[in-house]
């Protein structure tokens, strides 16, 4: 992956630089000792390292709005960093470039159920922020699968999902408001406690910019009240093409599960050794979950199970208890660390519409024959988000590299199908160079023109989402 | 007026204007400041491009009236869930209105409160932007973080940024049975408090809402479940005794009743033919009684469980003004043009967004040709 060649003379103009943000942060709020940079050389996509010039840790938006005047007045560019949980390199910095850390901004500022919103710094985890209502029975919605670890932030930069998001929506749903800081230092407020904008919904725009628009330090998040029960069921079937219709079926039939999940052989095999999930011995296999009380749940799953039992499946087992439903979604939920135990692995994170999937797993499948190299296919079929995991090996000479290019293909077959390149993860630096392959020229040149009003100087982490040929003569510019 | 036929054309039409442009769907919703120009009309371009049930999932020409993509939805007993309502009534209009009009102004209803409002629900554009050029962003499938979000940005932009040619959108099943908890009497703190009660409930609440004047004259405050006949048996009864500190309830579950009344509450037809202006009010929730209680209204609506403030008041008041302090926005729907170019018709931004929102409409429409004006 091509990344920028640093600028000389940012790189020589460090210890002024270093010296200036000394000036208005903490002395452990700067790091610039090369040993401990290398802690900010990454992020999840670890097959990219780039140590940046320096890193700085603000614990308020005062000391985010200083940090980011002064690299602007110094013509640096900044690289905001949420958890460093990004599978798309969205955090990875350049040798010129100084990273953003938020993770101490991690407090909760309100928390209101009656208007049913909290309020939070967005250096909090995902999963901290349920955590802080849960006493009172709510919860966050979104939740991706590094929940105990990412950010807000990172969330919102990236509009994050997860597993339920087919009935609770992704960040952008549940996103009410932000604090944010441009590049010149300014504190800018968007939405708030109150629905929907009253102009334009810059909100909207800056849920999923990837950290290129401005810093979000506060966010007003929507909570709800957690549903009085929840129950999966599990489904084997003899075919991917059969869960495919079964799952198209069970959403035509107008029962709304608040999640349903699919793995293949690969991961059904890999994560039952590791889960101890008591999985069937099957081509495909569906978690189908639904919530409510008990009767609620029992009339649901009624329907869900009768359309399932009209697809022959090998095996249908609705969880007896609430240790039999954990069990169930372990095994689910560690499908990426399971499979990372016995394989590297990159994962993908295309999305496709529903009706295409027996297509492309059987496209993936013939595929994967012709580069040599296995996948494994977990995904949330709701909502066609499909999370291919490419097992490769990092130390032999140029699988890396073979592997990118059947993630490319893959991703290609997404476009062609009629889905998108990432459903959930962000382009960061992984999908950039195939943003082509989606969109026009005069497509992305729209969305650079959102980059240019609210950072001219094209300095937040400009070498992200954008081929490097589109953004070059902004980034020369700045 | 220029009605071009399909999306070229109305490219064409837009790289040749030589001065402002009034876009139209259907014409139903005049809502912002006066505009001059002449008219552009999208109702030319009509037709479902796309539609798989099983996917929940339609594309469709922006020209194509609601009427027909609801009609066709309906076949599949399916929906737009996010309610848009029907301002011909409210505004006093004519005509059909359009998919892309309800696009184009981020039209919502009830509904909002729980499954979000048309922004949430619009999964991929098309549109040309003031140079003609035809330009696309989002796509047909549920997640998509491909990009910035430009589907969000359009959604609700009234046509200043670019004119939708098509839409898709995120549509979802119908439910079996409508059901209503309804309490008569409450003040409105009160009412807002049982709302927020129900809202707060596991019991997935997909409306909420309160007029201080009912049909028979009394205060009402409905709450809407929705699902599975046992289920909405269930829920109606959990959620009354939830409420009993609020009064005797009664509920209702015949379906032509429960349509008609959200109707009546998505579309303010308390203050359909009734004088005066129109404001629709954006709070946090808990604000909303205050911030009604000082406009001195001739015609009050709560919806969005206290958030959403429909408000009639005396032709020219200056509702901003009164309720200065308050964080959300207030939006003069209904009045004169000679009020809403002397108030403006949306709310005013901060110094910050203004300036934001100026440079976008600089990139997107750079002769500032589109509706020019109609959002300040």
């Amino acid at each position: 992956m091509e990344m920028p060649v640093p600028n000389p003379a940012i790189l020589a103009r460090k210890d002024r630089l270093v010296q200036r943000l000394r000036g208005v942060l903490p002395a452990d709020a700067v790091i610039d000792d090369a040993a401990e940079t290398r802690a900010y050389e990454c992020d999840a996509l670890t097959a990219y390292r780039c140590p940046p010039l320096c890193a700085v840790l603000p614990a308020s938006t005062e000391q985010v709005a200083a940090v980011l005047k002064i690299c602007h007045e110094e013509g640096v560019p900044v690289v905001p960093r949420g958890s460093g949980t990004s599978l798309a390199g969205g955090a990875l910095p350049t040798a010129d470039s100084v990273i953003l850390g938020v993770a101490r901004l991690n407090e909760v500022l309100e928390v209101d159920y009656d208007n049913r919103l909290i309020r939070v710094q967005a250096g909090r985890t995902n999963l901290s922020v349920t955590g802080a209502v849960e006493e009172e029975d709510f919860f966050y919605a979104p939740d991706p699968s590094s929940q105990l670890a990412c950010a807000i932030a990172g969330n919102i930069a990236m509009n994050s999902g997860g597993a339920h998001c087919l009935k609770y929506g992704v960040t952008t749903n549940n996103l009410l408001g932000v604090t944010l800081v441009t590049m010149e230092g300014e504190v800018v407020e968007f939405g708030g406690a109150h629905l929907d904008a009253g102009g334009l919904d810059l909100l909207g725009v800056i849920c999923g910019s990837e950290g290129q628009l401005g810093v979000v330090t506060e966010a007003t998040l929507r909570i709800l009240r957690k549903p009085e029960g929840a129950r999966p069921v599990l489904m084997g079937f003899n075919s991917p093409e059969v869960a495919g219709a079964c799952v198209a079926d069970i959403i035509k039939a107008g029962v709304l599960p608040v999640a349903m999940e699919y793995m293949d052989r690969l991961c059904i095999e890999v994560t039952d050794e590791f889960s101890g999930a008591g999985y069937p011995d099957c081509e495909a296999l569906l978690i189908v979950e639904v919530e409510g009380s008990p009767a609620e749940i029992d009339e649901q799953l009624g329907v869900i199970m009768q359309i399932a039992r009209r697809h022959d499946p090998v095996e249908l087992r609705e969880a007896k208890d609430a240790d039999e439903a954990a069990r169930i979604w372990l095994g689910r939920k560690s499908a990426f660390g399971a499979v990372g135990q016995i394989n590297d692995y990159m994962c993908l994170d295309g999305t496709i519409p529903v009706s295409s999937l027996p297509h492309v797993l059987r496209r993936i499948g013939e595929m994967s024959q012709d580069y040599g190299l296995k996948v494994g296919n977990v995904f949330h079929a709701g909502d066609g988000n499909m999370h291919p995991l490419i097992l490769f090996d990092a130390n032999k000479p140029g699988d890396l590299e073979l592997c990118e290019r059947f993630g490319a293909d893959i991703l290609r077959l997404c476009v062609e199908v009629g889905g998108c390149l990432t459903g959930e993860h962000g382009v960061g630096i992984e999908k950039r160079d195939l943003m082509l392959d989606q969109y026009t020229p005069e497509d992305l040149q729209a969305q650079l023109h959102v980059k240019d009003v609210f950072d001219p100087a094209w300095l937040l982490n400009p070498a992200k989402v954008f081929p490097l040929s589109l953004s070059e003569s902004r980034r020369a510019a700045a | 007026m220029l009605t071009p036929q399909n999306e070229a054309a109305l490219a064409e039409a837009v790289a040749a204007a030589s001065g402002p442009l009034r876009v139209a769907g259907g014409g139903t919703r005049p809502v912002g400041n006066p505009v001059t120009g002449e008219v552009l009309s999208v109702s030319g371009l009509t037709g479902v491009t796309l539609y798989e049930p099983g996917a929940l999932t339609l594309v469709v020409a922006a020209g194509t009236p609601l009427a027909d993509v609801e009609a066709a939805l309906a076949k599949e007993n399916q929906r737009l869930a996010f309610e848009p309502m029907d301002h011909r009534g409210l505004l006093g209009t004519e005509g059909e209105p359009t998919i892309g009009g309800v696009a184009a102004a981020n039209v919502s209803g009830p509904r909002r409160i729980a499954v979000g409002a048309c922004r949430d629900h619009l999964l991929g554009v098309r549109f040309v932007d003031g140079q003609g050029t035809v330009l696309k962003n989002g796509g047909r499938v549920m997640k998509n973080v491909t990009g910035y979000d430009l589907v969000k940005l359009l959604c609700g932009s009234y046509g200043t940024l670019g004119v939708l040619t098509e839409v898709s959108l995120k549509v979802l099943p119908k439910p079996d049975v409508t059901g209503v908890v309804l309490i008569e009497g409450l003040s409105n703190e009160d009412a807002v408090r049982a709302l927020s009660m129900a809202l707060g409930s596991p019991f997935e609440v997909t409306g909420a809402a309160h007029t201080p004047v009912g049909v028979d004259g009394d205060p009402v405050t409905m709450i809407r479940i929705e699902g599975f006949e046992a289920s909405v048996a269930y829920r109606l009864e959990r959620l009354q005794d939830l409420l009993r500190s609020f009064g005797t309830s009664a509920t209702e579950t015949d379906p032509e009743k429960t349509a008609a009344g959200w109707r009546w509450v998505r579309d303010v037809e308390a203050f359909h033919g009734a004088p005066g202006d129109v404001w629709r009010i954006s709070v946090k929730p808990s604000d909303g009684p205050a911030v009604a209680q000082a406009l001195q209204a001739e015609g009050l609506l709560y919806d969005w469980g206290g958030g959403l403030v429909w408000a009639r008041v005396a032709e020219g008041t200056d509702v901003r003004a009164m309720s200065d302090g308050v964080r959300g926005h207030a939006t003069l729907v209904r009045a004169s043009e000679e009020t809403r170019r002397k108030l403006g018709a949306f709310h005013p931004e901060t110094a910050p967004l203004a300036a934001i929102s100026k440079g976008l409409r600089e990139k997107f429409d750079p002769r500032g040709i589109f509706n020019p004006g109609l959002m300040g």
